[in-house]
């Protein structure tokens, strides 16, 4: 077996073991920040945002904040010995408060540090800041009517003669396509508690899925080393990508405020101050044109992904680069040509969100197979299929990566008869003939999304397991847990390569003190790297253990064998706590750092060529929906998934993940709508106006299955495949269907476009342009 | 003369508590998680809509104790006065095990960040208790005001179905401690008014409707604190000052419902889910307008009085109101007074409410034998969201066919309540048929200018409610179609 080659073994693995904080979650004695106690003294920090969406900052007075009761102190730019800027692009284009210009409406100004939360938050509205009015453009078409300025530099991806393709094309479409963002809404806001130490030591509580990028921030903008700040997450409630750079800032702070005070500072925004000042899904708008024949085959596809980036650029590079990366879904494109517009905007910076891009790509292609489908009188699923990749031939990227492990095939087909698509379509068709004010519609979409990060040196990962003399162990590693299972797979992994039992395996908090140098908790590589890494980690131990065993028992190596509980030597079985307990008398390390990197992969920016990915994760998905063409309302009545998640290293874990990104997705695509007024303030910014789906969105027919005969077709942990992100892009086939059912209003010959999200404003206009076109 | 007590006291799980310094604005949720430091109970939101606070509150109704589920956040403490509050830390099974309720969610992978989870719990519970064997319908619609964010419902679901497999409610310490419970909020409720504090952090908790009146003629500067469902966002999201603050969620005599052969009279305290079984038997098509109304623990705490009084121009209630002639009782001390429904919405912000005079209560005439009549809510998301807009109509048709009486009102469509009087002046009189409707379709545009925000834009709400008029005549003339969710 080589070193990647993980086993497909013993007990723990490919169990539907429960969330380990399952008990703790029911009873409310799961700890979130917020929820310790706090050191004697501890301050409070609160945010003052800014009222504008652009102007220069002519003064601002703080005597009405300083003044204000329990207020310690303000914290501003001047108060930052090191670097003011927390910008993970390293751009230097993200001010923890902003200095001479504010570039949106929420853009942090000052800090107000105070003896309570509430007297915090009171004081932040006290100040009186003077503007001068600058000119702004808060979205995507009003950038680029301002000259597009962008906030990183763009990405084409191109392949196949692109002008020839389309000219000779016997059919042509063009349009343009607009995605809406998305706001992560986790429950539990963002949150970091710094714990000033001795020397220039920080301890920050955070509340984070990369712990090193908050470390290095907070060193950066201390002006110290990395090796004096501590970050330690035990877990986060909700992330989605929302905490993987966003809470940087919030870390910032209040590690400022502890250093210069020399006590322990909390912050927390209000729900509405969360929303309003960090990132989002990018909203996108999708210029393409798009080359076809009259069996619906695709020739050529040229398209521009403008996407509402912010004011800086945070992630939205590698965000815009993945919507390039998903520009095909599942499609061969003959020939193709990808460009991106990652645009400066007055709002606050978009940010990673489940997918990171990908969904957006997706779906846009998913829009030129609808209008192929509607223009030549086709059901979209034989235009899906007449242009999916080849599993040999036609298999070839626009980025050059041959697609090796295509079983879009297999998981279409067997949807396709699970759901019984075919027969309720043809009973949806009869049933909107004679349905005056309700119509049905059905549809069936794919999903390919590559796994691997893009930026390919995050795709390393490490591990640090301790095995005491008890045969207890001790389990770090560098991924973070935000109620994704990923803390209980590895543990699985772990339990498995001993052969000991799950309680055995103590899970720690994930700490930068522990494991170094990680990559954000994101692009679904939790359990693919930290998995690996830990049983890596395992295998040293065990690698020392059977041959302190071979010693001590006279034995050769070979006739010791690891087997469920301890180890077989001959004859003799020892378990595995005696035997670990004999190592340590024996002076045999206990204790391994494990590490992993994935193999195979490259990418060359420059030239848009390499293997960004190390495989592909499939799946697909029928919706069945009711609207109503009076009001535009509708109803999601039946979901049938199937997925592919290779070997599953826990099918409980990862049918939740499924059912929760579908329902995630669909809320992205359907009901999540955010509006930013005309001055460039966010309108919908708390649960009462940002509207995710409930338990009653749930549609009542749910059916979710794992595609239970894949199998990861590279060497990963257990063969398993990541699931984080690619259900959410399922929820694509609810627009499709609900594109049906509006198209039923003009007999299905005119492609709706129904851009997202689909709110029922959406359908009954959509519904009213279907009447137009009818005549 | 009314005694007067200088505590709040309530019972917090099997603690007794009584509080005689407490501000007009304390939040049970803070109080629970910064006082007493029980965290289990976590803030989502701060404004009543995610759940992740959700907790119990018990209170006598008749000689039972009855549970609400409730949002902590936006529940003051000064409205706890003789109440149970039943947080996540309470719940146990029998020998220290997880509650039935608990174990299901465990065993049904119904939590996963783990946030939210504790609110999922006590609305599982609350359900569990009056519910034990609920329908997915019944559950969906205890769960309408918890947000999660990562499972996507379905084991939450499943967990609700399971739940009492593992043990049902006649084993649960609650009703196994429910008689001496009762004697303990019993002896709190002693006749007395509460009073704390001076000026602008006074509380007044008085002892009944007529102290109520007293009281409020005698302050009329003090913010009345109902379900707290409005008051309570002015303190958690705008950081207003509200006190001083008289609660009045208490008071028996403001939750009844009086009905007679005419009309039925709703008392101002009566909350949307005590109103429920009363309007789904007498004015059966409001009943889905009403399931739709914010969230099961909202519609707990909010009442039906709350709703009118603010004079929201996107409050639920008027319109269906207001076109079945609904009269309002105003009262200032001991003087009364009733004017239409109608009358009471001033202008955006402004009704006929004078200083110390409140809403005591409602009444609402029957739907006269063969007049037609439905109400439509249209939001964005189904349930738990503010109207986009929300039309209710009421048509007399005549044998020969024809529109003796029409009256149609909307909100959401203007900066009140509304009727749409030239729409109703082109049916009247002309015949009950398509073209008559399509025709008065045009005169919407004359009573309503409505406004594009976030939840819909002006073209969207004009389109909309001329389609509803539509769906209303297809409706009573046998030819119908309404959306619905099938679930078992």
């Amino acid at each position: 077996m080589n070193k990647h080659e993980a086993p497909i073994s013993l007990a723990s693995l490919h169990t539907s073991t429960r969330h380990d904080s399952g008990p703790k979650h029911v009873t409310g004695t799961a700890e979130y920040i917020d929820d310790m106690i706090e050191p004697a003294g501890t301050m409070h920090a609160y945010l003052a945002l800014s009222t504008r969406a652009h102007a220069e900052i002519v003064a601002i007075d703080y005597a009405a904040v300083r003044s204000a009761p329990g207020v310690i102190g303000v914290l501003t730019a001047e108060d930052i010995p090191g670097e003011n800027d927390v910008s993970p692009s390293h751009k230097h284009d993200e001010p923890i408060f902003a200095i001479g210009k504010v570039h949106f409406w929420g853009q942090p100004l000052f800090a107000v540090i105070a003896e309570t939360r509430d007297l915090a938050r009171r004081a932040a509205h006290l100040a009186k800041v003077e503007y001068r009015d600058l000119p702004y453009a808060t979205d995507i078409r009003a950038a680029q009517a301002a000259g597009g300025q962008l906030v990183t530099e763009p990405l084409k991806l191109e392949r196949g003669d692109i002008e020839a393709g389309l000219s000779a094309a016997p059919r042509r479409v063009k349009g343009s396509f607009e995605i809406g963002g998305q706001d992560h809404f986790y429950l539990e806001g963002q949150i970091s508690m710094a714990v000033p130490g001795e020397d220039e030591d920080v301890t920050i509580f955070a509340s984070t899925q990369h712990p090193s990028e908050v470390q290095l921030m907070v060193a950066a903008v201390l002006g110290i080393r990395q090796h004096a700040v501590t970050i330690n997450v035990r877990r986060m409630g909700g992330g989605f990508g929302g905490k993987e750079t966003q809470g940087n800032l919030f870390a910032a702070v209040a590690a400022l405020a502890a250093k210069k005070w020399n006590r322990t500072c909390k912050i927390r925004p209000d729900r509405d101050d969360d929303m309003t000042a960090t990132g989002k899904r990018h909203d996108f708008v999708v210029d393409y044109d798009v080359g076809y024949d009259d069996t619906g085959k695709i020739h050529a596809v040229d398209a521009v992904y403008a996407a509402r980036a912010g004011f800086s650029s945070d992630l939205s590079g590698p965000v815009t680069d993945r919507a390039l990366f998903h520009a095909d879904n599942a499609y061969w494109y003959p020939a193709v040509r990808v460009r991106s517009e990652p645009l400066y905007t007055n709002t606050v910076s978009n940010t990673a969100f489940r997918g990171f891009g990908g969904p957006q790509g997706m779906l846009a292609a998913e829009r030129w197979i609808e209008d192929i489908a509607y223009a030549l009188g086709k059901d979209p699923l034989e235009i899906r299929k007449a242009n999916f990749y080849g599993t040999h031939t036609d298999n070839v990227t626009p980025y050059h990566q041959t697609v090796e492990d295509n079983i879009v095939h297999r998981v279409v087909d067997e949807l396709e008869a699970s759901s019984d698509y075919q027969a309720r379509r043809a009973a949806i068709i009869k049933y909107n003939a004679g349905s005056p004010i309700l119509k049905k519609g059905i549809a069936l979409t794919p999903v390919k999304f590559g796994i691997s990060f893009t930026a390919t040196w995050y795709n390393q990962a490490g591990a640090l397991v301790h095995v005491y003399k008890d045969g207890s162990i001790h389990l770090s590693h560098g991924g973070t847990e935000m109620g994704q299972g990923l803390h209980i797979k590895v543990a699985q992994v772990l339990a498995d390569a001993f052969g000991v039992g799950l309680d055995s395996v103590k899970i720690m908090a994930t700490s930068t003190g522990k494991v170094p140098n990680t990559s954000a908790t994101a692009a679904s590589s939790g359990s693919d790297l930290n998995g690996m890494a830990a049983w890596d980690a395992a295998e040293q131990i065990k690698t020392r253990l059977l041959a302190h065993a071979a010693r001590l028992y006279n034995a050769d190596a070979g006739d010791c064998h690891w087997v469920q509980g301890g180890m077989q030597v001959g004859r003799k079985f020892v378990p595995f706590a005696e035997l670990v307990a004999s190592a340590y008398l024996n002076r045999v390390q206990l204790s391994a750092a494990g590490f992993y990197e994935t193999p195979k992969i490259h990418w060359d920016r420059a030239t848009g060529r390499g293997r960004p990915f190390y495989y592909f994760a499939y799946g697909a998905s029928a919706s069945e929906v009711t609207i109503d063409t009076l009001t535009g309302e509708y109803v999601v009545d039946r979901v049938d998934i199937l997925h592919d998640v290779g070997k599953s290293l826990n099918p409980a874990i990862d049918i939740g993940q499924i059912e929760g990104g579908f329902i995630q997705g669909m809320g992205w695509l359907t009901t999540e709508e955010l509006v930013w007024d005309d001055k460039g303030q966010l309108r919908t910014k708390a649960p009462s106006t940002y509207k995710i789906p409930l338990a009653s969105d749930v549609p009542p027919i749910f059916n979710v299955k794992l595609a239970e005969w894949s199998i990861n077709a590279e060497p990963t942990i257990g063969r398993s495949k990541a699931v984080g992100e690619p259900p959410l892009m399922l929820a694509m086939s609810v627009v499709e269907a609900l594109s049906m059912a509006v198209a039923s209003v003009a007999d299905y010959r005119v492609a709706p476009r129904l851009d997202t999200p689909v709110t029922p404003e959406r359908v009954l206009m959509g519904c009213e342009r279907m009447k137009g076109a009818r005549g | 003369m009314t005694e007067v007590s200088g505590a709040i006291r309530f019972i917090l799980n099997d603690e007794e508590i009584s509080l005689s310094d407490v501000k007009p604005d304390a939040t049970l949720l803070d109080w629970l998680r910064l006082e007493r430091r029980l965290r289990g109970s976590k803030e989502g939101c701060a404004e009543g809509d995610c759940g992740a606070c959700t907790v119990l509150v018990g209170r006598l109704m008749g000689d039972e104790i009855i549970y609400d589920s409730v949002t902590a956040c936006i529940r003051f403490v000064g409205s706890l006065h003789g109440t149970h509050v039943v947080t996540v830390e309470h719940l146990r099974g029998k020998e220290g095990h997880l509650h039935p309720v608990q174990q299901a969610m465990v065993d049904e992978h119904g939590s996963q960040c783990g946030f939210c989870t504790p609110g999922f719990v006590m609305s599982l519970y609350g359900l569990w208790m009056r519910d034990p064997d609920p329908s997915q319908a019944a559950i969906e619609k205890a769960l309408q005001g918890n947000l999660c964010r990562c499972t996507g419902y379905a084991p939450i679901i499943r967990a609700g179905k399971a739940m009492s497999s593992y043990g049902r409610p006649e084993g649960d310490p609650l009703w196994a401690e429910r008689i001496a419970l009762k004697g303990k909020i019993k002896a709190i409720n002693d006749g007395k008014r509460v009073e704390i504090g001076e000026g602008a952090a006074r509380i007044i908790v008085p002892a009944s409707l007529d102290d109520f009146a007293a009281v409020y003629e005698a302050h009329p500067d003090a913010t009345i604190v109902n379900g707290s469902t409005d008051v309570g966002l002015w303190v958690t999201k705008f950081m207003r000052a509200i006190g001083p603050v008289i609660f009045i969620g208490h008071l028996q005599e403001l939750k009844r419902i009086a009905e007679n052969d005419s009309e039925v009279r709703i008392y101002a305290g009566v909350s949307y889910s005590e109103a429920l079984p009363v309007i789904a038997a007498t004015f059966p098509d409001m009943a889905e307008l009403w399931n739709r109304i914010a969230g099961e623990q909202i519609r707990n705490m909010g009442t039906i009085g709350g709703n009118i009084a603010n004079g929201s121009p996107i409050g639920d209630t008027p319109p269906p109101f207001i076109v079945l002639g609904a009269k309002l009782h105003l009262r200032r001390g001991e003087h009364r007074r009733e004017i239409k429904l109608e009358d009471y919405f001033l202008a955006y912000g402004k009704q006929d409410r004078q200083p110390g005079e409140f809403v005591e209560s409602v009444t609402i005439p029957l739907l006269p034998a063969g007049e037609k009549f439905a109400c439509y809510k249209i939001s964005k998301r189904r349930e738990e969201d503010i109207s986009a807009l929300c039309g209710a109509f009421r048509v007399f048709v005549s044998d020969a066919g024809m529109v003796g009486m029409a009256r149609i009102a909307f909100g959401g469509m203007a900066a009140t309540p509304k009727r749409a009087k030239a729409v109703e002046a082109a049916l009247v009189g002309k015949a009950w048929t398509i073209e008559t409707v399509e025709a008065a379709m045009a005169a919407f545009a004359e009573d309503y200018q409505p406004i594009s925000d976030m939840r819909a834009s002006a073209e969207y709400r004009l389109l909309t409610a001329q389609n509803l008029l539509r769906r209303f005549f297809l409706e009573t003339t046998g030819q119908g179609q309404r959306l619905k969710r099938e679930v078992a």
